[in-house]
């Protein structure tokens, strides 16, 4: 697209949001310039770009600036029209909206849930997670991504979710996603997770790990303190 | 082609207000189902399994749940009287203010209302931050929408009369201190513009429902 300054994406580098972005713009092939963000240490370019939240994502297109990772992806999905993530029939677009919402709104407290609290709390929120966890499998209507035979809104809206769960568990040692239980699931994440653009994108795991067990052992003296 | 259009709500949700307004707005016909939340009939159960609420739009035979995303499908299946601007930046802004109402905005409302102490004098501090950033929205125009009411104004809705209400029953002041001149004049507006101004639900049962329901938050937080 010529003219203006392009494309930025102001991102960390663990952000899940800010990688479903990526995932968004890889997918498409549309050429943006990374601005990796200190999260201690907010640039007034963050500040300026999302005054009311101060986070990252922020997708700056010819110099306007978005927020909110879902809102960016479908303003993505809009401009660019290649490789298309969310489906054409208004029905299975809204059905897509729900469960990348479900997705967010549900699946993600309660898995947050299990790896940050202690005793009763914890074994609640994962009871919860794996319910929660299960009703998003139905979402997959047996079909091999949430977005039929590729890659669309809600499998880049929930892989991360995948990912993320699993390296915790093994730092918790708790399953949430149970081959037994959910395996159309766990079929899905592995698809998802090997699937070219996915898989390139991610964050090294070892750092990933390491940065993942910081947060939960913050959370968890924190829950240990109350 | 023959089409049917139901909604299940009921008489209060100001989240199936927005749908009964979106409806009203493109001159959809719909049927209304009523639904008793104490008592939830099985057809609600049975076309949203996941979250059991309301409200449902069902199109066809075929349901769609969460309002924001119904206003969304309702847009794009009826074009007439179009509620999104067509620009997809202007569109993106308007869905990320639409969430701020949902996830900041109204909790920090029902917060400011329902807790006490300390934790309501946060809760105020942040509903003026938060109305600060909806005035600022408002400059220059005298809807969300622009000249005419859209999604924004829609979503932002369910505030032109329940802030009222809410002011009322908690003896709170929240826009009727004046701070906020753009957004009370919008909330007049809006409440007086035809199409939403038939759908408001009764105000004297509003307050008795919420009066019952700070009452019961009230009576939970004091100490025994």
């Amino acid at each position: 697209m010529a003219g203006g300054d392009g494309v930025k994406l102001l991102g960390y580098w663990a952000s899940p949001f800010a990688l479903r972005v990526e995932w968004a713009l890889k997918l498409k092939g549309v050429e943006y310039e990374y601005l990796e963000q200190d999260l201690q240490n907010k640039s007034p370019l963050l500040l300026q770009y999302n005054p009311v939240h101060k986070k990252i994502p922020v997708l700056v297109h010819d110099g306007k600036p978005l927020a909110e990772s879902l809102v960016i992806i479908e303003y993505i999905d809009e401009t660019w029209k290649q490789f298309p993530l969310l489906p054409q029939d208004p029905h299975e677009k809204a059905k897509a909206r729900f469960w990348a919402k479900f997705a967010d709104e549900k699946c993600v407290p309660a898995i947050l849930g299990t790896f940050t609290k202690v005793g009763e709390e914890k074994r609640k929120a994962a009871n919860e997670a794996r319910e929660n966890l299960k009703t998003l499998e139905s979402g997959l209507e047996g079909k091999r991504f949430f977005g039929g035979e590729t890659i669309g809104f809600v499998d880049i809206a929930a892989a991360w979710l995948g990912c993320w769960t699993r390296i915790a568990g093994e730092i918790v040692d708790v399953k949430l996603i149970d081959e037994e239980t959910m395996p159309e699931l766990c079929a899905w994440l592995e698809n998802v997770l090997e699937a070219p653009i996915i898989k390139d994108c991610m964050p090294p795991q070892d750092k990933l790990l390491e940065h993942i067990k910081g947060g939960i052992h913050k959370m968890l003296m924190a829950a240990a303190s109350t | 082609m023959a089409e049917e259009v139901k909604l299940f709500r009921n008489w209060s949700s100001p989240f199936a207000l927005r749908i009964v307004w979106a409806l009203k707005l493109k001159g959809i016909e719909y049927e209304t189902i009523l639904e008793d939340l104490q008592n939830k009939s099985s057809l609600l159960l049975q076309y949203n399994p996941v979250h059991k609420k309301v409200p449902v739009l069902l199109h066809n035979g075929k349901p769609i749940l969460e309002s924001l995303v119904i206003l969304e499908y309702i847009e794009e299946t009826w074009k007439q009287h179009p509620l999104l601007p067509e620009d997809p930046f202007e569109k993106a802004t308007a869905r990320f203010w639409a969430r701020f109402n949902d996830e900041e905005l109204l909790p920090s409302i029902r917060d400011a209302s329902t807790k006490q102490g300390k934790e309501q004098e946060e809760a105020i501090v942040q509903v003026e931050e938060n109305l600060k950033y909806v005035e600022e929205k408002l400059k220059g125009n005298v809807f969300f929408g622009g000249e005419t009411i859209g999604y924004l104004d829609l979503a932002f809705g369910w505030l032109a009369n329940l802030v009222s209400v809410l002011e009322e029953v908690t003896g709170l002041s929240l826009t009727a201190s004046g701070k906020f001149p753009l957004l009370s004049a919008w909330m007049q507006n809006f409440s007086d513009a035809p199409v939403i101004k038939e759908c408001w639900p009764p105000r004297d049962k509003l307050i008795i429902k919420y009066q019952a329901m700070i009452e019961k938050y009230t009576a939970v937080a004091a100490p025994k």
